[in-house]
């Protein structure tokens, strides 16, 4: 874990003094709708420990994008995964795999959205 | 599988370290900066680390995943939920290697639903909750935790009857 760790540290710093503030917010254009899908989408495709995607999730914050987008993101990446799909449905059988991955990432963006709004309430 | 983690786990680092000379052959200042504010998010996040470490040395000395799995299938309903849920939070390491378990369980009679339930509950990480909080804030953290764990039984309940219409 300390490699990726220190790996992502040290390449996040590098990517955020290379890449304008304005690029990430060209990528989420501030509808929290299609935010939230870019981030869902972004979260289901990336691989690796959770703490890398609070790493990301926390820089993507920094750089402006909403809270809504970063959550859905974070809650993608841990339980959708689009990479180890094949894995899943080998041992868990295709329609398990397919349609629980389906569901996740649509309740990816419900759990961001029911999860800013409480925040906001709270 | 571990031996190519380990060798994708050394190759990502190396491509950093890579990454900062090109970066460094165009303008020194960039890796410079960037090793700065590198160093300066390490040092904040020490604490933070032996935190987790010590989360997950407690963790692994006093939970027994295998024993929670097989409690699983003794019970039923809501407590059978509440229990994959358990062995979802206290799982860790990465899902694929809980897939011959999950696969066990499935063989031995027990439902989609629950299986879903313990998958959907392993993206709360109790022992990362020190680096969730400091990115993010403790009552947000709360609040994440709370939504992930009824919606993990609101997906169980959505596989429970999609098994029962066959439709797994």
């Amino acid at each position: 874990m300390i490699e990726l760790l220190l790996g992502t540290i040290f390449l996040l710093s590098l990517v955020s003094i290379l890449v304008p503030k304005e690029k990430y917010t060209s990528i989420f254009g501030g509808n929290h709708a299609v935010d939230s899908i870019i981030g869902s989408i972004l979260g289901s495709v990336s691989i690796g420990s959770p703490v890398v995607s609070y790493i990301i999730g926390g820089e993507l914050l920094n750089r402006g994008i909403s809270l809504i987008a970063v959550t859905s993101f974070l809650v993608a990446w841990v339980t959708v995964g689009l990479i180890q799909l094949p894995v899943e449905a080998a041992f868990l059988g295709r329609k398990f795999a397919i349609i629980r991955n389906l569901i996740s990432f649509l309740f990816s963006m419900i759990v961001a959205v029911t999860t800013v709004i409480l925040l906001g309430l709270i | 599988m571990k031996k190519k983690n380990i060798l994708f786990r050394r190759s990502f680092l190396f491509i950093v370290v890579m990454a900062y000379l090109i970066t460094g052959f165009f303008d020194t200042d960039i890796p410079v900066k960037a090793a700065k504010l590198s160093l300066g998010t390490l040092i904040r996040l020490i604490p933070v680390f032996l935190l987790v470490l010590f989360f997950m040395a407690l963790f692994d000395y006093f939970i027994n995943i295998l024993e929670v799995a097989k409690k699983i299938n003794k019970t039923s309903g809501v407590k059978r939920y509440l229990i994959a849920m358990i062995g979802g939070l206290i799982s860790s390491g990465p899902v694929y290697m809980w897939y011959p378990l999950l696969k066990e369980m499935r063989d031995k009679g027990i439902g989609c639903d629950s299986i879903a339930v313990f998958i959907y509950c392993r993206s709360i990480k109790p022992p990362l909750i020190p680096i969730m909080i400091f990115y993010f804030g403790l009552k947000y953290t709360i609040i994440l935790s709370f939504v992930i764990a009824i919606m993990s039984i609101i997906q169980g309940i959505i596989m429970m009857e999609l098994e029962k219409i066959n439709v797994l």
